[in-house]
């Protein structure tokens, strides 16, 4: 049979020799592979502190984007919830009254917009069915809660910072994703 | 009857008192200590980093750790054997804590006028008591596995004493080669005739190569700890022990590995002896020479302790007949061949080099 590796070693039941009867050369040897090891570098990420960067696709926890001026861009076309295949969404929407044009972008918007994050399987179809780019997928992944209640993410959850109130939370909500992206279209 | 009384010198009892409490806690802090050492030793040669959350390069751990076993709940199992069941961590512990006692620390102190030898007992047959307080470590293993009544703890139980007591004859075979070579079985004479000529180790290699192998198997250390043995024997003589019982078994393991370096360094390695340095040139230097002597004691115990890390997490364990040969066809054979050639060499030389 063909080896999958060079490194494969025959059984070998030769009887031991003296030097391996000894048992101590051998326990030297294998002492000094360990001594190496203990100067090597560690491979271990200590991870509140130090992050490791994600892939450019990854794709985490959603979030409901905002134009430049800060108006919600969700019309509650409903078209993340017919893309989404875990069925994770639902909206209800309602219409834009005279005097809220400087919170919603288009005539109509989504009055109530959840995300059930125990049934989603972040697949990013939502974000790729949605024609307003008002979802995107962003580099947070799913925090732990102690109820599964807790784990239906609301508006007041899902939608980003106003950039124009809080340009500073905004463009770290943005996160590297999103302008990843950007920059590759 | 006044005048006997009036002969107990108080300042003797204080100062053997202050003694024991601080060579005994030094004992505990240092095992505290070891165990995070282990893990420490371990992580790296695992490529890992090891504790470092509880404190600063998580030293606190050892206190973590304490205070998680304190907290358990402590269950006796119903059918085990109450009594020797409570009575098997004390014994452990008992005996691991008292092997110190003859151990010198350092040369003598000036305190107040008084000199105070850190030493709690300098008597005579030293290495005589330190051998009849280790092996009565076993009890702990043995009371405590039986006391169990399991069958893996009975297992455990058994191979422990037999694994001691059969690498105990090696050790002391060759121990008797050494006292050949000093002629005193008194610890505090072996250092001083080491700090005056050349460390014993010169003198008897094998001796002490002997002696460290059938150390590890005395303190249950890998690659002898096959009384417990995850794999086969599920926890070993103290599967049964939860909370700070389960702690004690622990934590005599890592005295009696402080303990036994603590004895390897005086009987091979020179005890206090400062290495490359002339203490006796220096003795104006006073108690700070003394607390130097104590700090290379110390410093010595310390790679010994690393080494038994290293060991741990190098080798793989024995086979349970692949020990009791290594004992009894290897070791015990060796360590007779070494006691002949240095009665043979010790007696010529007591007749200048003629036969």
């Amino acid at each position: 049979m063909q080896a999958l590796t060079n490194r494969a070693k025959a059984v070998d039941r030769k009887p031991m020799t003296l030097v391996e009867k000894l048992y101590v050369w051998n326990i030297f040897k294998g002492m000094m592979i360990t001594l190496r090891h203990l100067f090597k570098k560690k491979a271990t990420i200590s991870y509140p502190e130090q992050k490791r960067p994600f892939s450019p696709v990854f794709r985490g926890l959603h979030i409901l984007n905002r134009d430049e001026e800060g108006r919600e861009r969700c019309t509650a076309c409903g078209l993340c919830a017919l893309a989404c295949p875990a069925e994770a969404i639902t909206m209800e929407a309602a219409e834009r009254l005279p005097g809220e044009e400087n919170k919603y972008r288009e005539e109509k918007y989504a009055a109530k917009y959840e995300i059930n994050m125990l049934r989603c399987i972040f697949c990013g179809l939502c974000e790729e069915a949605c024609p307003k780019d008002a979802v995107y997928l962003s580099e947070t992944f799913a925090p732990s809660n102690y109820q599964r209640k807790g784990f239906i993410y609301g508006k007041d959850d899902l939608l980003i910072p106003n950039p124009k109130d809080n340009p500073g939370e905004y463009w770290k909500a943005v996160g590297n994703r999103k302008a990843n992206k950007e920059q590759g279209n | 009857m006044h005048s006997a009384l009036l002969a107990i010198d108080l300042f003797f009892v204080i100062e053997k008192l202050v003694l024991i409490v601080g060579i005994v806690t030094m004992s505990l802090v240092i095992a505290m200590y070891e165990t995070y050492a282990e893990r420490k030793v371990a992580a790296f040669i695992q490529d890992r980093r090891g504790p470092n959350r509880a404190g600063p390069f998580g030293l606190l751990q050892p206190l973590a750790d304490g205070l998680k076993l304190f907290m358990k709940e402590e269950i006796i199992p119903n059918t085990s054997n109450r009594f020797l069941f409570i009575l098997g961590p004390c014994l452990a512990m008992l005996a691991a804590m008292m092997t110190s006692a003859v151990i010198p620390w350092g040369g003598k102190l000036n305190v107040m006028g008084r000199e105070v030898n850190l030493q709690i007992a300098d008597i005579n047959i030293g290495i005589l008591y330190v051998f009849g307080v280790v092996s009565m470590g076993v009890y702990g293993i043995m009371i405590g596995g039986w006391a169990s009544n399991n069958k893996f703890s009975l297992m455990a139980a058994l191979r422990g004493a037999s694994q001691v007591i059969s690498y105990e004859l090696p050790m002391g075979l060759s121990l008797i080669a050494l006292l050949m070579l000093t002629g005193s079985l008194k610890m505090s004479e072996i250092v001083a005739q080491q700090i005056d000529s050349w460390w014993n180790v010169v003198y008897q290699p094998l001796g002490f190569f002997i002696f460290l192998v059938c150390a590890f198997a005395e303190c249950n250390r890998t690659p002898f700890d096959l009384p417990e043995a995850e794999n086969e024997l599920n926890f070993g003589y103290h599967q049964e022990y939860s909370s700070m019982k389960l702690g004690f078994y622990l934590f005599a393991e890592y005295i009696n590995m402080f303990i036994s370096s603590v004895i390897m360094a005086t009987l091979f390695f020179g005890g206090y002896d400062i290495p490359f340095f002339n203490d006796a040139a220096h003795a104006d230097w006073g108690n700070w020479l003394v607390a130097l002597q104590a700090v290379s004691l110390l410093g010595k115990v310390a790679l010994f302790i690393f080494l038994f890390m290293w060991v741990r997490w190098t080798i793989p364990r024995f086979r349970y007949d692949q020990l009791m040969n290594l004992g009894w066809k290897g070791l015990i054979p060796l360590s007779l061949i070494n006691m002949i050639v240095t009665a043979a060499i010790v007696l010529l030389k007591a007749n200048h080099w003629k036969f």
